[in-house]
């Protein structure tokens, strides 16, 4: 293992072609031009296939039909072209295609900022497309995990058939820091996808369909209730988050990717003011931890803030539905770019002890 | 008694195509078919199906199939060739599909000239949905959203997509036949051959459109059908091999 100093975007395309991506499409979009622009240079040096499509559609569509053969395949982008991949995604789950997607998320609505910005989370986590489904969704707060994710992801994406969504920013991707990257996978050791994968012919010779089309409801009810289960499988199995100082905390803090990186700094500066305040990290955004904060003591919790760089907030919202009333929250939130913190964390606790 | 004529060997011999009577899907569906069968390519052939009509002969084609998004199978089509180089890769979409929604998949997979065969049927509307206006329906031609007929002055002409795609540099093979009478289905059939063994040799990419009749949603007889196509439809889409690079 070596380390290495590289730019977050590079790290997230490099440790792709580890975990044995073979095919990437993709569109310019900033901030995130550093992973089609690597992989175009990288994907052919290990046999893969790179392709700049005419659109966020066709990219996200060359990823669907590639990945329905069975080669592990991602696409990335950042908010505005999210909006227009968001019909590929959903014929990724209604496919049952396992692919990566990755957002180098900026800031919002419309064509918004080329800042870093937490305000696709509603979209990545609640509604990738219309049609009632869900991503798998993780978070990184920094270059290490960036590459770690997405290396995972591609695992994650196989054992369960599904995409899974890279939710980082415009600051995970542009910063350069001091990276582990993860071995190169070895693809005669993933998986086998020859029971799922469209262009293999059944053992009797009959066609594979792959249709996302359902002639009858019943059939698409099933289906749905096939993909329900599954995501409540991940609920139960695949919830994860980071604690820091909760166990005395008087004071909760909690926010993911970036804003949480900056609030952990805010932590320690309280504590070493002898604050007893604590951070709750969320690094699955879908499953959501809701068991790290179903199993807090409330009656310890004075009261609970949640830092995020989306105004509205978005991620708010889950984190109520987990606290379920039994703490106030406090939103700390920047927007559109405008980066949090770590004075206005520790400012907004303070005001509030 | 010397046998002329047998059905496609791979071909389902319980499911119907599931086309309407006089349509021209399941002439173009046999069409496509006998060329994969001729050129022994069927254990080899990943069909990129759209949305509307022309996926209705799912079951009877009985090759791998994948379902695209309206519009996007020349995308998918791109890709699934480029990845698996050993799949013989055909793209079969209506006008809908290739002409409106999928203008910039369809364009963008001809000017990178993609090693893949397209197989476009023109029947001058959106037959799926119910008969609505597509880009390729007549000057005067009633539509469902179009109800006083195709005008020029609202909607503009006509959208001859083979004349567009064979002024790009790239496509190898560009030509349009019809289905509508015994001598045409002949020639369409020879076109397809032609298109299917340019992938097989790995020369590049081919566009055959099929001027198609649709009795349904144009409210005519098969017979008033071919008629109109003569009369009227081959006026503004004239048949013949706009590409053929040697």
């Amino acid at each position: 293992m070596s380390k290495e100093f590289i730019k977050g975007n590079e790290a997230i395309a490099e440790a792709a072609v580890r975990a044995g991506c073979r095919f990437f499409a993709g569109y310019p979009i900033t901030p995130q031009n550093e992973v089609p622009e690597y992989l175009s240079a990288r994907l052919p040096e290990v046999g893969g296939h790179f392709i700049q499509g005419e659109s966020e559609i066709a990219s996200v569509f060359m990823v669907f039909g590639v990945a329905a053969t069975g080669i592990r395949s991602m696409t990335s982008s950042s908010g505005p072209g999210f909006a227009l991949k968001s019909e590929g995604i959903s014929f990724l789950a209604g496919g049952q295609i396992p692919a990566v997607l990755v957002n180098v998320s900026r800031g919002g609505p419309a064509i918004g900022t080329i800042e870093p910005a937490q305000q696709d989370y509603f979209s990545a986590v609640h509604a990738p497309a219309p049609g009632g489904f869900r991503c798998f969704v993780i978070a990184p707060q920094n270059v290490q995990e960036a590459a770690d994710f997405v290396y995972e992801a591609f695992d994650i994406a196989d054992k369960y058939r599904t995409p899974v969504y890279v939710l980082a920013d415009g600051m995970i991707g542009n910063m350069m820091e001091v990276v582990e990257l993860p071995k190169m996978r070895d693809l005669a050791e993933l998986p086998s996808n020859d029971s799922w994968r469209f262009n293999k012919y059944n053992d009797d010779g009959s066609a594979r369909i792959l249709s996302t089309y359902m002639p009858m409801g019943e059939l698409m009810q099933k289906k749905n209730k096939e993909m329900a289960a599954m995501y409540e499988a991940w609920e139960k199995n695949e919830q994860r988050w980071e604690e820091y100082m909760v166990d005395d905390a008087e004071y909760i803090v909690t926010a993911y990717g970036s804003s949480a990186r900056i609030a952990k700094s805010a932590v320690k500066e309280l504590r070493a003011e002898g604050v007893k305040v604590g951070l709750i990290r969320a690094i699955t955004l879908f499953p959501f931890p809701k068991d790290a904060f179903a199993k807090l003591d409330y009656a310890k919790v004075k009261k609970m803030f949640c830092a995020e760089m989306s105004i509205p907030g978005q991620y708010i919202y889950d984190v109520q539905n987990a606290v379920l009333g039994q703490s106030q929250i406090i939103p700390i939130q920047t927007s559109g770019g405008v980066i949090l913190e770590t004075d206005m964390v520790v400012a907004a606790v303070k005001e509030n002890l | 008694m010397e046998k002329i004529y047998e059905r496609v060997s791979f071909t389902s011999k319980t499911s119907p195509t599931g086309y309407c009577p006089g349509c021209g899907h399941g002439t173009a569906h046999k069409l496509f078919a006998r060329a994969l069968e001729h050129f022994n390519l069927r254990d080899k052939t990943v069909l990129v199906y759209p949305v509307g009509c022309g996926g209705l002969a799912m079951p009877w084609i009985n090759v791998n199939v994948i379902g695209a998004a309206h519009g996007r199978a020349g995308a998918i089509a791109t890709a699934i060739k480029r990845a698996n180089p050993e799949n013989f890769v055909i793209s079969y979409q209506g006008d809908g599909d290739l002409a409106a929604i999928g203008t910039a998949e369809t364009i963008h997979a001809a000017n990178r000239g993609e090693s893949i065969t397209v197989i476009f049927i023109n029947n001058a509307n959106f037959g799926m949905t119910g008969g609505q206006m597509a880009p390729t329906t007549m000057l005067g031609q009633t539509a469902t959203t179009a109800q006083s007929g195709r005008s020029l002055e609202e909607h503009g002409a006509p959208l001859r997509m083979a004349e567009m795609i064979a002024t790009l540099d790239a496509p190898k093979y560009v030509a349009r036949f019809a289905l509508h009478d015994a001598k045409n289905i002949l020639k369409a059939q020879q076109g397809i051959m032609k298109a299917v063994e340019l992938q097989v040799k790995g020369e590049g990419y081919s566009f055959v459109e099929l001027i198609s009749m649709c009795p349904t949603n144009w409210k005519k007889s098969p017979a008033e059908c071919a008629n109109y196509i003569d009369e009227t439809v081959l006026k503004a889409f004239p048949l013949g091999v706009f590409k053929d690079v040697k």
